[in-house]
């Protein structure tokens, strides 16, 4: 514990290339553009694939088999076979992005489909018996409709992603993760357990920023939602 | 291939290191989260701050709760111990909502039932709620499982040695084979896990195979 005080006391440890808020604005943009990356990959396509009724059975597997790969095995195996050719810190970078985009789509996409999927078919009937085009059905009343299990899914997302981006500091690239990398190798336990506190808070404000924006923008007729039992099992933030 | 013939007893004791770190925080959890779930569902007043908590445990990033565990537990840091109480909070934190919920989901007019026939309460619970909360908890069960085998490999990151070693060694040496065979070691114990917990699921709740067979 006094480890720990004497790590963040130090105001060396606040500024530079190095410090607590470099890396934490590293950890943030990583995690700021994977988040955009698999969100326009993964809200599209789950609002078709509610939509439509489409490749329902392809969220469902992708979902529950995404789960199961070990993260860290996936994020070496990227950088090994990636790496090699790109060059400088995009070497690392790179791979690293695509394994954290690659884990948070799933999640992303089976919010976007069980959102839609679970929509009142009643509603969905009225809007096309008033005379709504497919697009207008989808814009005007799935996807206001569909948002707090989108939500769901983005939230899932992004804590997946802050936990993964962490790890992804084993392979060189920076954020927060490098305390805990660098204080293992140091053996500087003040120094890891520093990080793995901010990485814990950081995780707590992310989870709390989108449940605020999800209040937000969520319509209040929405607000204390029935949500019946989602078909696909919540989406779990904890694969890393 | 041949990597993989040639450390054939290494990769088997990997594997079953990893079992067990996986499975013993498994059955932990659940014990501990049959009592919170059922408290939560009796007193509703507890429900959304119980859910709360655990919820908010489960935010906490792995590689995080690892290295954190020694200034709760007072542990050294390369304990296994600090893996398994870590994976200990996530199952616990995954499963209070779904045994809450499974709980809640037994209809009324069963419980009603049970007590007309003059079934006391404890053991209506035991053998009336519970069994009926079975497909709800063994679903949550499974999801647990299945993230906490990725989640130990993390734990080759602070040195505890599991499958994620092959990661980490076969990282460091720029060498594909461990790391893919680790992979394809850690997706195999999950399956297994998950078909293990099927199986059980499916002996515990005989009337779900006769409405399904009939």
């Amino acid at each position: 514990m006094n480890l720990l005080w004497a790590y963040l006391s130090d105001p060396a440890h606040w500024q530079g290339g190095a410090g607590i808020p470099a890396r934490l604005g590293q950890h943030l943009a990583y995690s700021g553009v994977t988040l955009l990356i698999a969100a326009a990959i993964g809200v599209p396509l789950g609002l078709w694939i509610g939509h439509t009724g489409r490749g329902r059975l392809l969220v469902v597997n992708l979902v529950n088999g995404m789960r199961s790969v070990p993260t860290l095995g996936l994020l070496f195996v990227a950088v090994l076979v990636i790496g090699p050719r790109l060059q400088g810190d995009l070497a690392f970078l790179a791979p690293a992005i695509f394994v954290l985009v690659v884990l948070a789509v799933p999640p992303i996409l089976a919010g976007a489909y069980a959102g839609v999927d679970e929509v009142d078919p009643q509603a969905r009937d009225a809007a096309r018996a008033m005379g709504m085009t497919s697009a207008q059905v989808l814009f005007g009343v799935e996807l206001p409709c569909a948002l707090p299990l989108l939500f769901g899914g983005l939230r899932s997302a992004a804590l997946q992603v802050v936990a993964t981006a962490t790890i992804a500091a084993s392979v060189s690239v920076g954020g927060l993760g490098r305390l805990l990398i660098d204080g293992q190798a140091t053996r500087d336990y003040g120094q890891m357990a520093a990080g793995a506190l901010l990485v814990a808070l950081l995780a707590l404000a992310v989870d709390l920023a989108f449940a605020l924006v999800q209040r937000l923008v969520v319509s209040p007729g929405l607000a204390p939602a029935r949500r019946r039992a989602p078909q696909i099992p919540e989406p779990a933030a904890q694969a890393a | 291939m041949s990597w993989f013939l040639g450390h054939l007893g290494l990769v088997a004791s990997l594997l079953a290191t990893h079992a067990y770190l996986a499975v013993v925080p498994l059955i932990l959890g659940l014990a501990l989260a049959l009592p919170l779930g059922w408290l939560a569902r009796r007193v509703p007043a507890l429900y959304t701050p119980l859910v709360a908590v655990t919820g908010l445990l489960y935010t906490i990033p792995s590689l995080a709760l690892f290295i954190l565990m020694p200034l709760v537990l007072g542990t050294l840091t390369l304990d296994p111990v600090n893996v398994i109480v870590a994976l200990t909070v996530y199952t616990v934190a995954l499963l209070v909502r779904t045994v809450a919920d499974g709980l809640g989901a037994v209809p009324e007019t069963v419980l009603q039932a049970a007590t007309a026939m003059g079934i006391g309460r404890v053991r209506r619970f035991f053998t009336v709620e519970l069994p009926l909360a079975v497909p709800v908890i063994s679903a949550g069960l499974r999801v647990a499982a299945v993230s906490n085998v990725s989640i130990v490999s993390v734990a080759a990151l602070i040195g505890v040695s599991q499958l994620g070693s092959l990661f980490t060694d076969g990282f460091a040496r720029d060498f594909l084979d461990p790391i893919v065979v680790g992979i394809l070691a850690s997706l195999l114990l999950a399956l297994a896990l998950d078909a293990a917990i099927s199986g059980l699921t499916r002996l515990a709740t005989p009337w779900l195979t006769v409405r399904r067979a009939t």
